[in-house]
């Protein structure tokens, strides 16, 4: 087999990009890439990966342009012509060569109100959730998100407008407004609406494409926008 | 402009385009009908001149361009950072201008 003609951004904001020749090897996936450039041609690379198995969603990079899990995709899905170009994932600042900071990311979850609100303690029962319910479906569809930041680096919408919610946080908050335990559904509803929330997306679907996870956040955000619509007709907003 | 007013906006959208969908597949429709024998002045006005259903009918689709092309063009505008409350007047002022004249135009075909 030929070798691997692989180019690495190195620096942060600023930097470029840098060749490197790999062994190409049988099942190799573009996290082994990375991994063997580190380890034997360039030990000041930095890349974030944790479990390697497509479940931490921390190996996230652009491939040849596009964001994907590097741990679960192989090089001989993406390379053309043994070329390959591992860049940091977009929309995100670039802290040093592969590894972008995420507190922007996971701070709009928490401004989605991405978190649990219940009002149970432990001496109550355990809620009955019905699992063919229409509202247990809609969790489930978006509930298997990892975090990884395909869907936010992929999305032209954050790239336009920085305060953008983005369609993983959205996600999440749809899987809420869905959980028929939450109490604080009005907030989540209120926090998710407007011009920098679920009504700025424009359908463009590529959340929905890249997602690695077979998520749609697109549907998500489409249930939102209907959600928020009816809670402010009701005057509930 | 708070969040429930943007909802609003967002909405009045939806609804505007669906107006539209219909506008413009009638409006297509008498395009193709009406140039089949030439087009001329008179044989247009024939068919707007004192007709209600002409007049109702292109008002509605004035209203409903008057609705959502300034809420289009607003969200364009803050894809590129003009945002606040000057575009927003803008957009009112966009608003205002083409249902004046598009009114004003289904006025003089209808009169």
């Amino acid at each position: 087999m030929a070798n691997l003609q692989v180019r690495i951004w190195r620096g942060a904001e600023t930097g470029e990009f840098q060749d490197y020749e790999v062994p190409r090897l049988e099942s190799q996936t573009v996290l082994d890439v990375v991994t063997y450039v580190q380890r034997r041609l360039d030990p000041s690379l930095a890349y974030r990966f944790a479990c390697r198995v497509g479940v931490c969603g921390s190996c996230a990079m652009s491939v040849n342009g596009v964001s994907r899990w590097t741990c679960r995709t192989h090089v001989s899905k993406v390379a053309t012509n043994d070329r390959l170009e591992i860049a940091p994932l977009r929309n995100l600042p670039v802290i040093r060569d592969l590894v972008t900071d995420m507190t922007e990311f996971f701070d709009k979850w928490t401004k989605a109100r991405g978190r649990f609100t219940g009002n149970k303690t432990r001496k109550d029962a355990f809620a009955q959730v019905n699992p063919a319910s229409k509202q247990r479906k809609a969790v489930d569809a978006a509930i298997e998100c990892i975090g990884c930041g395909v869907c936010y680096s992929s999305c032209e919408v954050v790239t336009w407008k920085p305060d953008y919610l983005g369609p993983a946080a959205l996600s999440r908050a749809w899987t809420l407004v869905n959980d028929v335990r939450d109490v604080a559904q009005k907030e989540r509803l209120a926090a998710v609406a407007g011009d920098a929330g679920c009504h700025a997306c424009h359908t463009h679907l590529n959340c929905t494409e890249r997602c690695p996870k077979g998520i749609s956040p697109t549907a998500g955000i489409a249930g939102l926008k209907r959600a928020v619509l009816t809670a402010t007709l009701k005057g509930e907003l | 402009m708070n969040a429930r007013s943007q909802v609003l906006l967002w909405g009045a959208q939806r609804v505007s385009a669906m107006v539209l969908a219909l506008c413009v597949v009638v409006h297509l429709i008498t395009i193709i009908v009406a140039v089949r024998n030439g087009l001329s002045a008179a044989e247009i006005l024939g068919r707007t001149r004192g007709s209600f259903a002409w007049g109702g009918f292109y008002a509605l689709f004035v209203a409903a361009v008057a609705v959502h092309a300034p809420i289009g063009v607003r969200n364009i505008c803050a894809e590129f950072g003009w945002r606040g409350r000057g575009i927003d007047t803008l957009m009112f002022v966009l608003a205002l201008s083409l249902a004046m004249w598009g009114f004003r135009a289904v006025w003089a075909v209808v009169s």
